[in-house]
C-alpha cells in the first residue's frame, strides 16, 4: 500500500475521532478530552493499521494482537476508536458515561463492552495486566503481540516500575509499551509535580529497549511501530516514549494542562469542531 | 446424627494442604499458573515450581505488579494462584485486586498463607485480622478459610474449577488435622460437625478446632452444641445457617479476624434481617495483635475453647 494515501486516510479518521472526542464529553459535560485528543493519531494508527485484529471481540484475544489502556481517563479517544473500527455501532458513544451505558466513565469489563479487556482508571496497573497478557501467550504459543500505553504522569506510580523491572528480568519480549510523554498532568507540568527527569535513561537503566517517536506525526508513529516490531523476541521489553500534546487539534485546548479533565462549553464545542473536519460522518 | 467426639493424631500446617493441593491441580490442570512473591519456601509453592517450572513465575517483592499480572494472564486462559502472606495478598494490594481483577471479573485465585493472630512471632505487622472484611467486601469476590491440612487442600483443588476470583485464607502453625482427607468439599457448603440442640456454633478457619473443644466442655455441663464449619464466608450458606439458628435459638460464631467486618458480622446481618436471636462474635475485639506462641496468643486475645464455652453459657443464661 502507498504509505502517503495510508497516511491521508489515517488523518481523516483521526479527525472524525477528535470529533468525537469532544462531542461525546460536550455532550455529558464531563471526561477527559486533553490526553485523548493527544493520543487520538496514536490509537487510529493501532487500530486502523498497525494492530492484526480478529473480526470478532472475544476476551482472550487468542491470534491476534491486544491493547490495553493503562491510563484510562483517556477513554473518549479509545471509545471513538474501538467504535470506528467496528467493535460496536458508533451510535453508542452518544451513551459515553450516562445511566445504564456500556461506555463508563473509565473503561470497565463490567458491561461487557467490546475492545475492553481490563478495568483501568486507578493509574499504574496497565502494564503489570499487559505483562501477565504476554506471558499467557508465550505460554499458549502465541505469536501475537500486546500492547500498553500509559500516562507520563502514570509514571510516578510504583507499581510502573515493579512491573518495568519484571519484564526485563523475565524477558518478556512480545510487548510494545508507549508512554504518551505528553508533560502534564492534572495540577500542571509533569516536571513541576514530580519530575521524571531522564526517562529514557531510566527506562534503559531498567532493561528496556528505548525507543522515541513524535505522537501527533503519522510517519513517525509507523516508522517507530515498525522499528519496535523488529526489535521484538530480542530478549528485551520494547518502549516507545511518544511525545504528544495534549489537546491536539483543537488550537485552544492545546499544550495546557488545564484541559486534562475539563469538558468544552457551547461556543467552545462549536469552535473546536469547526478546526475538525467531518470526514466519516458524526455519530 | 450421633454426636461424635473429634480427636486428632496429627498436626500439620494449612498452608501445606495449599501446596499439595496446588501441586496435585497443577499436574492435571495445564492451565494452573502459580505466581509468588519471594514466600516460595513458606506457602510451600516449592513442590509445583520444582516439577512445573515453565508454569511457576517468581515476582519478587512487588505485590501490587503481581496482582497485574495474574490479572493479565487469565487473557488467554490461564489459571493464575498467587501466592503470599494474607497481609501481602489484601491490605497492600487492595485496589489492584479491586480494580485489576474484581471489578474486571478475572479468574485469579488469591492465595494467602500466614493469615491471622496464630502467625504468631512475627507480631502485628503481619497478623493481618482484616483480610476477610475487605474481601467479602468486593462484589463476586468468593472468600474461603479452610479449617484444616485437608480441608485446604480440597479447597485449593476446588477453587481452580470455580470461575472467578476466589480469596482462599489459611495459615502458618501445625493445626490439628481432624476431617477426612476423602471429604465432600463444596464452595458455599456448610458442613455439620456435630448435631446439637441449645447452641449453634459457627466457625471458620482455626477457630473450627476451637469451636469443637468448647463443645466438649459444653457437653461435660449438660449443653447440646450444634458445630457448624462455615469454610465459605462469602457466598454465606444462609439455608444452614438459618436453618441452624431457627431450631437452637441461639448463635454463636467463631473467626481469627477482627469481630469488625468478618464471619460474625455476616452471620448477624443475615440472622437480624431474617431471624434475629441472641448471638455472641468470637474474634479479636477491634485491637492489633502482638509477637508470641500462637496458643498463648490464643488465649490473650481470647479466642480460645474456655472463651467460646463462657460465650455460649452466657448467651443461654441470659434468656
Amino acid at each position: 500500500m502507498n504509505n502517503s494515501i495510508k497516511i491521508e486516510e489515517l488523518k481523516n479518521i483521526s479527525s472524525q475521532v477528535r470529533r468525537d472526542i469532544v462531542r461525546m464529553v460536550h455532550k455529558v459535560q464531563s471526561g477527559h478530552p486533553g490526553g485523548s485528543l493527544g493520543c487520538a493519531d496514536f490509537f487510529v494508527s493501532l487500530f486502523f493499521h498497525v494492530m492484526k485484529k480478529n473480526s470478532s471481540f472475544k476476551m482472550d484475544g487468542i491470534n491476534e494482537d491486544i491493547f490495553f489502556l493503562s491510563n484510562g481517563h483517556i477513554s473518549p479517544v479509545f471509545y471513538s476508536v474501538l467504535a470506528r473500527s467496528g467493535y460496536f455501532d458508533i451510535k453508542e458513544l452518544d451513551s459515553f458515561r450516562k445511566l445504564n451505558s456500556r461506555l463508563q466513565g473509565h473503561p470497565a469489563t463490567h458491561e461487557k463492552l467490546p475492545g475492553i479487556r481490563i478495568a483501568s482508571g486507578s493509574l499504574g496497573q496497565g502494564l503489570s495486566v499487559a505483562i501477565g497478557s504476554a506471558i499467557t501467550k508465550k505460554l499458549n504459543n502465541d505469536k501475537n503481540i500486546v500492547y500498553v500505553l500509559l500516562g507520563d504522569g502514570e509514571l510516578q506510580e510504583g507499581q510502573v516500575w515493579e512491573a518495568l523491572m519484571f519484564a526485563a528480568h523475565n524477558k518478556v519480549d512480545n510487548i510494545i509499551a508507549t508512554i504518551d510523554y505528553n508533560g502534564q498532568q492534572i495540577d500542571g507540568q509533569v516536571d513541576e509535580v514530580n519530575s521524571l527527569l531522564n526517562l529514557k535513561d531510566k527506562l534503559e537503566s531498567f532493561g528496556w529497549i528505548v525507543i522515541e517517536s513524535d505522537g501527533n506525526d503519522f510517519n513517525s508513529i509507523l516508522n517507530v511501530m515498525n522499528e519496535a516490531k523488529k526489535n521484538l523476541n530480542t530478549g528485551y521489553p520494547v518502549i516507545n516514549i511518544m511525545k504528544t500534546i495534549m489537546g491536539k487539534g483543537v488550537n485552544f485546548m492545546e499544550n495546557s494542562h488545564k484541559w486534562h479533565g475539563i469538558p468544552p462549553n457551547d461556543e467552545q464545542l462549536s469552535e473546536a469542531l469547526s478546526q475538525l473536519e467531518e470526514t466519516l460522518g458524526d455519530y | 446424627m450421633e454426636r461424635k467426639e473429634y480427636t486428632y493424631t496429627e498436626k500439620k500446617d494449612t498452608r501445606s494442604g495449599f501446596g499439595e493441593g496446588l501441586y496435585e491441580i497443577g499436574g492435571k490442570n495445564k492451565n494452573v499458573v502459580a505466581l509468588c512473591a519471594d514466600l516460595t519456601g513458606s506457602l510451600k509453592m516449592n513442590q509445583f515450581k520444582n516439577d512445573f517450572p515453565e508454569r511457576f513465575f517468581q515476582v519478587g517483592i512487588a505485590e501490587a505488579n503481581m496482582m497485574g499480572i495474574a490479572a493479565g494472564m487469565t487473557i488467554g486462559g490461564k489459571i493464575p494462584f498467587t501466592g503470599t502472606f494474607a497481609n501481602f495478598s489484601t491490605g497492600r494490594v487492595y485496589d489492584q485486586i479491586r480494580q485489576s481483577i474484581a471489578y474486571s471479573g478475572k479468574n485469579v485465585k488469591i492465595c494467602a498463607s500466614h493469615a491471622g493472630i496464630t502467625l504468631g512471632e512475627d507480631g502485628a505487622t503481619h497478623q493481618i485480622l482484616e483480610d476477610i472484611g475487605m474481601m467479602k467486601m468486593l462484589p463476586d469476590m468468593t472468600v474461603i478459610n479452610p479449617c484444616d491440612y485437608n480441608q485446604t487442600k480440597l479447597a485449593t483443588i476446588a477453587i481452580a474449577d470455580h470461575i472467578g476470583p476466589v480469596y482462599l485464607r489459611f495459615g502458618r502453625p501445625k493445626w490439628p488435622i481432624f476431617t477426612k482427607e476423602n471429604e465432600n468439599f463444596i464452595i458455599g457448603k456448610a458442613i455439620k460437625f456435630i448435631e446439637g440442640r441449645d447452641v449453634s456454633i459457627f466457625a471458620t478457619g482455626h477457630m473450627l478446632w476451637q469451636a469443637l473443644e468448647a463443645e466438649k466442655l459444653l457437653y461435660k455441663m449438660g449443653i447440646s452444641s450444634e458445630v457448624i464449619n462455615i469454610h465459605t464466608i462469602k457466598p454465606l450458606d444462609k439455608d444452614a445457617i438459618l436453618k441452624s439458628a431457627k431450631k437452637t435459638g441461639h448463635v454463636v460464631s467463631c473467626e481469627e479476624h477482627n469481630v469488625i467486618g468478618g464471619l460474625g458480622e455476616s452471620i448477624s446481618r443475615l440472622l437480624s434481617e431474617n431471624n434475629p436471636c441472641p448471638m455472641k462474635i468470637i474474634g479479636v475485639n477491634d485491637t492489633f495483635g502482638e509477637s508470641g506462641k500462637p496458643l498463648d496468643l490464643l488465649e490473650k486475645y481470647k479466642l480460645d475453647p474456655n472463651t467460646i464455652k463462657k460465650a455460649v453459657t452466657d448467651l443461654i443464661n441470659s434468656k
